[in-house]
């Protein structure tokens, strides 16, 4: 079993403890919401968007310290980003996240085979029964956000870090 | 004399089970229990030694599995003190057992403007079937409020019942442990001319159950919760209500005759049982209520009682302020179902903690949003007990919950 230093460093939980860009934004800001069904945890979203360019985001919603966390973290990373940064970056994100072979993710599509199989043996060697493509990859750009690659061992928690990317992906569907 | 839990937990071959070389204090019994070896040999034996379709074959194997069936449909019907065996209808779940209910009776019954009452503490399973009905039908939802101690408020009851057609409420809250008085509001809602269905779902398992003394119409519950198998619970209605109602799935079994023009139902209960049923589950439902019924519904109920009044004892006094356990305080008027707060640990997180010492709990909205929104929270964590648990399981949970002290510290 996965220690839980692995899933709860302290770099998480000060995002948690403090939750940088929270609040609302008024219209024109568009908002989104996204649930995780299973265990109630919200996210919102208000994204201001100028110009294919985030250029405020607010972020409201209650939830576990991951998904939080995760929605606190992903508003420093993308404001001020342009729209291909983020999608760039959502998709390196759920890499991370080992959910491979989506659209978002091109990370994980990029990855040679080699990569895919030193990955599996690296995820089932760390218990987690996951494919992750870059699960091991370092990733500069990532930031803070590399101290969520813990939640890949906990695989039920998976579902908390991406739900505010996920939302985040909406509310860009919505403004293009 | 109280239950021996230790002879019980032997019966358990899941708790012969370690995981990290600790053993597992499985405290989520309110989202499915475990199985004693009498409910797996039940169903391994059918299926090595009995293994054939029911009310079909006239030889030897398909007449003992019709047997092995009409028995556990009998002890179904006795434990919950059914009047007729044929008002016993297997179901997938209580959840398909709702749909039945508000298909069949719900569709043909109800429209434009017919009130259906619920309350605000029911599983999404007695709402969100009710809630499509007002879509299709056109139906009016009526909600009974809950206290701020988590008990149903009924002061307003007549008002709320004037125009009824159904009252439909929990026996037993999942989230808030509360015990409802049933036979009260049943007795309101014949008088209102509606009549009663009770989602039985986490009462039958812990508490002597009789259908005729809570004065009910319908009652739905399932198997997985008492001892018994996945995919299989039971509808049960009284002769009357059933023989009224129309059909809910076609095809196989639930058929009298049928022509190029139509066809014509089967006698009770399988009109409602359409298709080959579950019959290795439903076995095993009826090994799992001859299992409670040896240890006796009373001493189990007994059992619950006094260890929900030591978990709420020994919370209280060793947390204070830093735990806050929802529902009823007094153990003889509520099961063993226990929703918690702890400090400001968000559920989702707590459960991760615990489960680092193998204590199993559930964290979520266990399926009732409507009463989360009412309590103003998103989730809860939530202890759920029975007859395998015992004080140390309760000492286990309180040692775990304060390793949450270590990673989201004192004054978060």
């Amino acid at each position: 079993m996965p220690g839980l230093e692995d899933l709860y460093k302290e770099i998480i939980l000060d995002h948690y403890r403090n939750p940088r860009n929270r609040g609302e934004l008024p219209p024109p800001a568009c908002k989104t919401e996204g649930f995780n069904p299973l265990c109630g945890d919200e996210i919102v979203v208000y994204a201001h968007i100028v110009d294919d360019h985030i250029v405020d985001i607010k972020m409201g919603g209650q939830g576990c310290s991951i998904s939080q966390s995760s929605a606190s973290m992903m508003s420093q990373a993308v404001k001020g980003k342009s729209l291909d940064e983020v999608r760039k970056l959502t998709g390196e994100f759920k890499a991370m996240m080992s959910i491979p072979g989506k659209d978002d993710a091109p990370a994980a599509s990029e990855s040679s085979a080699a990569e895919i199989e030193a990955a599996k043996a690296a995820a089932s060697a760390g218990d987690a029964g996951n494919i992750a493509g870059a699960a091991e990859k370092p990733d500069l750009s990532m930031g803070d956000l590399s101290a969520l690659k813990g939640v890949v061992k906990f695989p039920v928690r998976i579902k908390c870090a991406v739900l505010s990317w996920n939302t985040l992906l909406e509310a860009i569907e919505q403004a293009s | 004399m109280g239950i021996d839990v230790s002879s019980i937990k032997a019966d358990f071959p899941i708790f012969d089970r370690q995981i990290n070389g600790k053993p597992i204090v499985y405290l989520d019994s309110g989202a499915t229990s475990q199985k004693p070896n009498a409910v797996l040999d039940a169903m391994d034996n059918y299926y090595r030694n009995h293994s054939a379709s029911v009310n079909r074959g006239a030889y030897t194997l398909a007449a003992e599995a019709n047997d092995l069936v009409d028995e556990a449909r009998q002890l179904v019907a006795d434990f919950i003190g059914a009047p007729n065996t044929h008002e016993v209808i297997f179901t997938k779940n209580a959840t398909e057992a709702a749909n039945l209910f508000a298909h069949s009776w719900g569709r043909s019954n109800l429209s434009q403007g017919d009130v259906v009452v619920i309350t605000e503490m029911e599983h999404h399973a007695n709402i969100v079937p009710w809630h499509m009905l007002v879509e299709s039908n056109g139906i009016e939802l009526r909600w009974i409020p809950i206290t701020d101690s988590g008990e149903l408020d009924l002061s307003e009851l007549d008002v709320l019942l004037d125009g009824a057609k159904l009252v439909s409420v929990t026996a037993m809250s999942n989230v808030l442990g509360t015990m409802n008085p049933i036979r009260r509001i049943a007795d309101a809602a014949h008088a209102a001319g509606a009549i009663m269905m009770t989602d039985g779902s986490q009462y039958v398992p812990h508490v002597p159950t009789n259908v005729t003394e809570m004065g009910v119409d319908a009652m739905i519950f399932t198997g997985h919760k008492m001892l018994g198998p996945t995919g299989v619970g039971v509808f049960w209605g009284t002769t009357e209500l059933l023989e009224a109602m129309p059909p809910f799935l076609g095809g196989g079994d639930m058929i009298m005759q049928v022509t190029k023009e139509g066809f014509t139902t089967n006698a009770l209960p399988h009109k409602f049982e359409a298709g080959t049923p579950m019959v290795a589950e439903i076995i095993g439902l009826g090994a799992a209520i001859k299992y409670l019924n040896n240890i006796g519904m009373e001493q189990v109920r007994e059992h619950e009682v006094a260890l929900t009044a030591y978990a709420l004892r020994s919370l209280n006094e060793r947390f204070g302020d830093d735990i806050t356990i929802h529902g009823p305080s007094e153990p003889a008027s509520r099961g063993g179902a226990l929703s918690m707060a702890y400090k400001e640990v968000h559920p989702h997180d707590l459960s991760q903690v615990l489960d680092q010492a193998n204590v199993c709990v559930r964290a979520g909205h266990h399926c009732a949003k409507p009463l989360m929104q009412v309590m103003g929270v998103n989730s809860t964590a939530r202890a759920s007990l029975y007859i395998y648990n015992d004080e140390a399981d309760i000492d286990a949970l309180a040692d775990a919950l304060e390793s949450a002290d270590d990673i989201f510290g004192m004054g978060f």
